[in-house]
């Protein structure tokens, strides 16, 4: 009965939390003498980030750049994976427990070692950290939905004589889209993550979490956070891009944003 | 294809389905054997409607995934118009319909229907046509481009006949398509599926647990019991012309009580508890 | 025609294919995943050192793109020089301890941190998921920026972190750098809890809640008798996964914050004295994979405990 009220509070309880978060931060500092290189105040970081606009935009675009690419190329593959795996249970039975295991281990620590096998100057080690990172929790996911196949939609298509790709094509990845959604949506996040992270351990000066690393080394800690902002905002971007892909292959399910 | 599987029927005129000395064993979690069909015998003319009614667990769908060839029996043959049944589900001779639509939620109603016909490689214009003339036969015209969610289940179930009906099949295999409807839904699309039968000429096996039902639809009925599943009698209706009117008609009740006392038979009565008495 | 009598997926109406595949694997042997994954560690290492044999020494560069790994000693070392690496020691001194040892003092430290973290953060993502179960309005407010925490690069705070160190107090102590790691993997920590609690705490059925409501039962005894216990199938995949992430938050917080002692640190230092000692680095990163592995298999006895106190229905 209550639905316009819900929606207000739905829509309104975060901003509110976020407006109170940001003016308690900057009271805090303000009130207890905060020292900036601790932490910064609010309207400083955003001073910092209006100041250094350009360079911020570039690196952004750089680290965004592999975060595409990576993110394109280990959900193709994880996806291609997993339909092969699907069809054949050797390889399935094969890439699982290593994905399992994989799933546990700190991906990033591989940057150093990927820096020498492909030259720290390109963008190699970082896409491909990225494309790992990706790849299993896409596999893995897409694994799991091929699997869950309605009984009877099988039997339609047993009826139908439809051949083992045909039910792959008509029935199975149509019915893993919302596993490959929400893999993606995961992905999305850890992609960021991992592009940025993966900066920390040497190589070229041009993406965002060389950026944080060298401004905090100079002590420009409000430039450094606004840096962390603009990775924010990258992951953010590319959180609401996997909503809006979910939206857009699959409009027969309202999923919630969870 | 069709008009192929059409001709050699009129050729030989074979019965719709020839079920012979069928057993079926499943093997069990532990080693031992379940025999879900037991030397089963079943002829279908064509044209006829056969229901097949019985408590839970007396091989009733088991029965009808054999005919579909979805389950291969451990002995005896199955021939449906002549044919093996894996030479007639190769060539789509029949249709079949199961208690859930099991419409595919991303496709819309029309694409759904069309979905056999995209599978044996009918062009676009024609499956679309055929989809909307069979929407049209089952009251669903307007609702074309639809999504099955945006459809009450009477509705979905009734694509999913117009479904089965898509390449012309002299044969439908229904298990139960009107079990998960309400009451009324339910009388209401007998009242269609039996239009859509005379309509259409199709031979019907029907699975279900309703012995009304059976009764208001059926040529003949056929009763199963369980452990192991088989045929104990199969009781001829006859009731001409199905009309609304019958379902209070004396002879209607007559048939009624004859299946429900044939469920009773001379096995025990706690079989027959799995079977709704309405 | 032809195309339909091809390979047709042949399925039982009550049995599909993956059943009848899981069921053969679980009586066929127990011992197939392990095989399994031997087989894969044993594929890994074949087109290692076949790439060594077939692939370019300086890497290849296509389309402006490195695309084949240099196949050098010093880019890829074999693999037995890895392994031999690790019963040498770890610095050129008469008596010092091999890399082995430092590299396990190096896991257990991290281990250590980590389990802290895991530790805060599985307080605190119960505490949440709690708090947003008992408030709606908590819940509009604060479970956009639980999952908004996760999918921005908040790690990217890391090096920033560093400037803690020394300048602030914690219950009259100093501020140590190892408590910044364990801050960090803490904040990884908490979100697989906060939303998989949560998960579980909503997931009693509708008739379930209405029956304590019947019983006037209070909150908190709906808490404690239904919702809590309905949780735990949700609780342990996200303990396993927090295990996952505090491990990760500890190692990238080692590196951003250049923390000494653990095996994040390790791998940046070896990494350093890759050129003259090609397999050193590689020595510490199988030992940060292993460490992932261990943590998961920890949290792996903690379900098993728990099991015991897994009430059938909810798993219903």
């Amino acid at each position: 009965m209550n639905s316009a009220r819900e929606r207000a509070i739905r829509i309104g309880a975060p901003l509110v939390v976020g407006a109170l978060f940001l003016f308690a931060w900057e009271m805090f500092v303000v009130v207890r003498h905060i020292a900036p290189y601790v932490l910064p105040k609010p309207t400083a970081i955003w001073e910092q980030t209006l100041k250094f606009f350009g360079d911020i935009w570039e690196s952004f675009l750089y680290s965004g750049g592999n975060t595409l690419a990576g993110l394109l190329i280990g959900a193709l593959l994880g996806v291609a994976l997993a339909i092969v795996a699907s069809r054949t249970p050797f390889v399935e039975q094969l890439l699982s427990p290593m994905a399992a295991a994989v799933a546990a281990m700190p991906i990033v620590a591989l940057a150093p070692v990927f820096n020498t096998m492909f030259t720290s100057t390109s963008t190699t080690p970082r896409r491909l950290i990225v494309i790992i990172v990706v790849f299993f929790p896409m596999f893995i996911n897409t694994v799991r939905g091929l699997r869950q196949v309605d009984p009877i939609h099988n039997e339609l298509m047993t009826s139908y004589a439809a051949t083992g790709w045909q039910l792959t094509r008509a029935v199975r990845l149509p019915g893993a889209l919302p596993f490959i959604c929400s893999g993606l949506r995961i992905s999305s996040s850890l992609a960021v993550i991992a592009a940025v992270v993966a900066e920390y351990f040497g190589g070229t000066q041009n993406g965002l979490g060389s950026r944080i690393t060298s401004a905090a080394a100079n002590t420009a800690y409000a430039r450094a956070w606004g840096y962390v902002v603009a990775s924010v905002v990258l992951g953010l971007l590319f959180y609401l891009a996997a909503l809006l892909f979910e939206r857009i292959v699959m409009p027969w399910q309202r999923t919630a944003a969870l | 294809m069709t008009t192929a599987a059409t001709a050699d029927r009129a050729a030989t005129a074979a019965p719709a389905v020839s079920v012979r000395q069928v057993s079926k064993t499943f093997s069990g979690r532990k080693g031992q054997a379940v025999t879900a069909l037991q030397d089963v015998d079943l002829e279908v003319a064509p044209g006829e409607f056969v229901s097949l009614i019985g408590p839970s667990g007396c091989g009733k769908s088991t029965l009808l995934r054999v005919i579909a060839n979805l389950l291969e029996p451990t002995a005896g043959s199955v021939e449906v118009f002549g044919k093996a049944a894996d030479q007639a589900r190769r060539d789509q001779d029949y249709g079949i319909a199961f208690q859930q639509a099991g419409l595919l939620p991303w496709r819309t109603v029309s694409a759904n229907i069309e979905l056999p016909l995209e599978l044996h490689g009918v062009g676009k214009a024609k499956r679309r046509a055929r989809a909307l003339e069979l929407l049209e036969m089952v009251g669903l015209a307007d609702f074309a481009d639809h999504r099955p969610d945006q459809l009450s289940g009477g509705m979905q179930q009734r694509v999913a006949i117009a479904r089965s009906l898509a390449e012309s099949p002299q044969l439908l295999l229904m298990d139960e398509p009107f079990g998960a409807l309400d009451e009324m839904t339910r009388e209401y699309m007998q009242v269609e599926l039996v239009r859509i039968c005379r309509e259409t000429g199709a031979a019907v096996v029907f699975v279900t647990h309703s012995i009304p039902e059976s009764v208001y639809l059926s040529d003949r009925v056929v009763v199963m019991s369980p452990r192991p599943g088989r045929i104990t009698e199969v009781i001829d209706i006859g009731l001409g012309d199905r009309t609304e009117s019958l379902r209070e008609a004396d002879t209607f009740f007559t048939r009624v009580t004859e299946v429900r006392e044939a469920l009773r038979g001379p096995h025990a009565a706690a079989q027959a508890l799995g079977v709704e008495a309405r | 025609m032809s195309v339909r009598t091809q390979q047709r997926p042949k399925v039982s109406s009550d049995e599909p294919d993956v059943v009848k595949v899981g069921r053969t694997i679980a009586a066929g042997a127990r011992l197939r995943p392990i095989a399994m994954s031997l087989l894969a560690i044993a594929i890994v290492i074949v087109v290692w050192e076949l790439y060594k044999v077939v692939g370019p020494e300086d890497g290849g560069e296509y389309f402006g793109m490195r695309l084949l790994p240099r196949a050098d000693d010093v880019s890829m070392p074999h693999i037995w020089s890895i392994f031999e690496r690790y019963w040498q020691p770890d610095v050129d001194v008469a008596g010092g301890s091999t890399v082995a040892v430092a590299v396990l003092q190096g896991m257990a430290f991290s281990l250590g941190v980590a389990g802290l973290g895991w530790l805060i953060g599985v307080v605190v993502g119960l505490g949440l998921a709690i708090l947003m179960q008992r408030f709606r309005t908590a819940e509009s407010g604060l479970l956009p920026y639980v999952v908004l925490s996760q999918t921005v690069p908040l790690v990217a705070l890391a090096p920033l972190v560093v400037g803690w160190g020394g300048q602030l107090k914690f219950f009259g102590r100093p501020w140590e750098p190892w408590m910044s790691v364990a801050m960090i993997s803490a904040y990884l920590a908490f979100f697989p809890v906060a939303v998989g609690v949560l998960r579980g705490l909503q997931s009693p059925a509708a008739t379930q809640v209405e029956l304590m409501r019947a019983y006037a039962a209070s909150w908190w005894k709906t808490l404690v008798r239904l919702r809590l216990p309905a949780s735990v199938p949700y609780l342990l995949p996200s303990l396993r996964l927090a295990a996952a992430a505090a491990i990760i938050g500890a190692i990238v917080a080692e590196i951003s914050t250049g923390t000494k002692g653990g095996i994040g640190r390790l791998i940046i230092d070896y990494a350093q004295a890759a050129t003259g000692d090609p397999p050193k680095p590689y020595t510490a990163i199988l030992g940060a994979a292993v460490l992932g592995l261990v943590a998961s298999a920890l949290v792996g006895f903690i379900e098993l405990a728990l099991r015991r106190y897994r009430p059938v229905e909810a798993r219903g």
